[in-house]
């Protein structure tokens, strides 16, 4: 019972404060999709060469 | 009441000396550094030197000194090191050697903003040490910087935040207040990390997680920052007059390259630190399981998992954060919050109410401006089109490189993250301290008479000024020693002796 005011509440309250439906978020998003597929393509020409050893070789200690 | 919130981060980086067999991480950080202030440290902006060996003073340095009130005994040795490098920078930083990483305490800020900048500026200062350093070094090797926080095999390595707070506030209310706060924030200052280091949680369980750091903590408040890692920290050590000032340590945030989740980190934790020293942020939410529910919270990319509190009633993360920015709203109205948290507090107010939305309607919207977020994206798609599983080496591979700081080799500076301060600003702010906090103070005199500082520290300097004793300037007021404070007396100056003088010290 309890938990279900609580959601009540809380969906009332975002009803309230965020009526924001931000325009152009589909076209941000393709563009980005865009922009991924480019990185994927350029990503494996500066990837460390040995993913294994270079996981491996990473090792940092006396951290707070 | 609230007090205008002074604001800090320092960062600890993780460092490789590549192309060497016996990599001694201390001696690599020491050269890095080193390099920075002797070859880099010739002229800067307005042919001030960049970086001096100013001797660190730590007679003020006391970090085994309890919030809660107790002093413990014999637990803690001292933690500073006085014979590793210690720099400080003409913008007002601290740039050394901290345990076995090089780290860099950004100068006091007075705006979210503004910390988004000194942070830019500390990843551009880490970039020219390593240009500087690698230009010495044997052909072959390199010492590379990484701004993470785990080398995913258990070690962590802080990015510690630091607010200026009202010592009146009970602590008890702080740690009430602030550990939710800690808990659901995670979903937008999460740095992302594949898999897991808590002992027992398998890969398969967790495939990818949403913070570095939430792996760390097994406590809920204490002392420690190196081991049994507390959600609230409790040193006391305000680097300020104590009996007015209480600076809260916050260890429990990941290093963010998105300057958008640097911001809103910053920014809505002094909103809500606020908040609770004017008691006007309602009733705390208490988990049941803090610490269990820190990592709950970072495992659930979903963001639609309820935690249990302590009233036998659920949340989620993202219905708190809901929850404190409807407060945070109504807050607003009743004070002045630009006067509270810098020119940034309606940017802040706007930016959380975006994320969260963005959050809802679908987490990937907001792969430009969230860590966590950018790294998923990419993982999953370089997943998908190699056909890899999770615990593939190459993905752990790549959510290491995501921090490499090298700008070739950074991943993190090829997915598109959106930027609030450009390279121009923040090259600017590697040389030139904020003008509105009493970091000013110190990196102007550092700028005009570097010669004449024997030693400087968060709250104090000390001037030499030729035949008399050494003379200490306390500077115990953060909010003192700015550009409209001393900024024209500084000008007026020709001599440290002068402004010694002038200042009546």
């Amino acid at each position: 019972m309890a938990e279900r005011t609580q959601k009540q509440r809380t969906t009332t309250q975002r009803t309230d404060d965020a009526p924001v439906e931000t325009p152009g978020v589909s076209e941000n998003g393709e563009k980005l999709k865009a922009e991924l597929d480019d990185l994927l393509d350029e990503i494996d020409e500066v990837l460390e060469t040995n993913a294994e050893e270079f996981v491996k070789s990473y090792v940092q200690k006396g951290g707070q | 009441m609230a007090l205008r919130k002074i604001l800090g981060l320092e960062t600890e980086f993780g460092i490789l000396h590549r192309g060497r067999g016996d990599t001694n991480p201390i001696a690599a950080s020491s050269k890095l550094i080193n390099a920075y202030v002797s070859t880099v440290g010739a002229v800067g902006a307005a042919g001030s030197p960049v970086s001096v060996r100013v001797g660190w003073d730590f007679v003020d340095e006391t970090p085994s000194l309890d919030a809660r009130g107790e002093l413990v005994h014999g637990s803690y040795a001292p933690e500073v090191e006085t014979h590793l490098v210690n720099a400080v920078l003409t913008n007002g930083a601290r740039y050394y050697v901290d345990h076995a990483h090089p780290e860099l305490s950004a100068p006091e800020c007075a705006d979210a903003l503004d910390v988004v900048r000194y942070d830019r500026a500390a990843e551009l200062i880490l970039q020219d040490s390593m240009a500087a350093v690698n230009a010495t070094l044997p052909e072959g090797e390199e010492i590379v910087v990484y701004k993470n926080n785990s080398d995913r095999k258990g070690n962590s390595y802080g990015t510690h935040e630091n607010y200026l707070m009202d010592r009146t506030v009970p602590f008890g209310r702080i740690v009430a207040h602030v550990t939710p706060h800690f808990i659901t924030r995670q979903i937008f200052t999460g740095a992302g990390k594949v898999g897991s280091e808590a002992a027992g949680v398998s890969s398969a369980q967790v495939p990818f997680q949403l913070t570095q750091r939430a792996d760390f903590f097994e406590e809920e408040v204490g002392l420690e920052t190196t081991l049994k890692r507390p959600i609230v920290n409790t040193r006391d050590e305000p680097h300020a007059d104590a009996k007015k000032y209480r600076r809260l340590h916050v260890i429990v945030g990941d290093a963010n390259l998105a300057q958008v989740a640097t911001f809103l980190k910053v920014g809505t934790t002094a909103i809500v630190l606020c908040m609770i020293e004017d008691d006007a942020i309602g009733a705390p939410r208490v988990f049941a399981d803090p610490v269990r529910t820190l990592r709950d919270a970072s495992y659930d990319l979903t963001l639609r998992v309820p935690h249990r509190l302590d009233d036998g009633t659920t949340i989620t993360a993202l219905d708190h954060q809901w929850e404190l920015l409807g407060r945070a709203k109504a807050y607003a109205e009743r004070v002045d919050l630009v006067d509270l948290v810098g020119a940034s507090a309606p940017m802040v107010l706007d930016r959380w109410e975006r994320v969260l939305g963005g959050l809802e309607r679908d987490p990937m919207d907001l792969a430009d401006q969230l860590d966590w977020v950018a790294k998923l994206r990419l993982f999953e798609a370089y997943r998908t089109r190699n056909g890899l599983e999770w615990g593939d080496a190459r993905l752990a591979a790549m959510d290491l490189q995501y921090h490499d700081l090298r700008p070739g080799r950074s991943l993190a500076a090829k997915v598109g993250l959106e930027v609030l301060v450009t390279d121009e600003d923040a090259r600017l702010a590697t040389t030139e301290p904020p003008s509105d906090t009493r970091a000013f103070f110190r990196g102007r005199c550092l700028q005009r008479w570097s010669d004449r500082i024997i030693a400087a520290n968060w709250d104090s300097m000390v001037f030499d000024v030729g035949g008399d004793p050494l003379r200490r300037v306390p500077m115990m007021e953060p909010t003192r020693g700015t550009a409209a404070h001393v900024g024209s007396l500084l000008e007026e100056c020709a001599t440290p002796a002068e402004l010694l003088a002038r200042l009546g010290s």
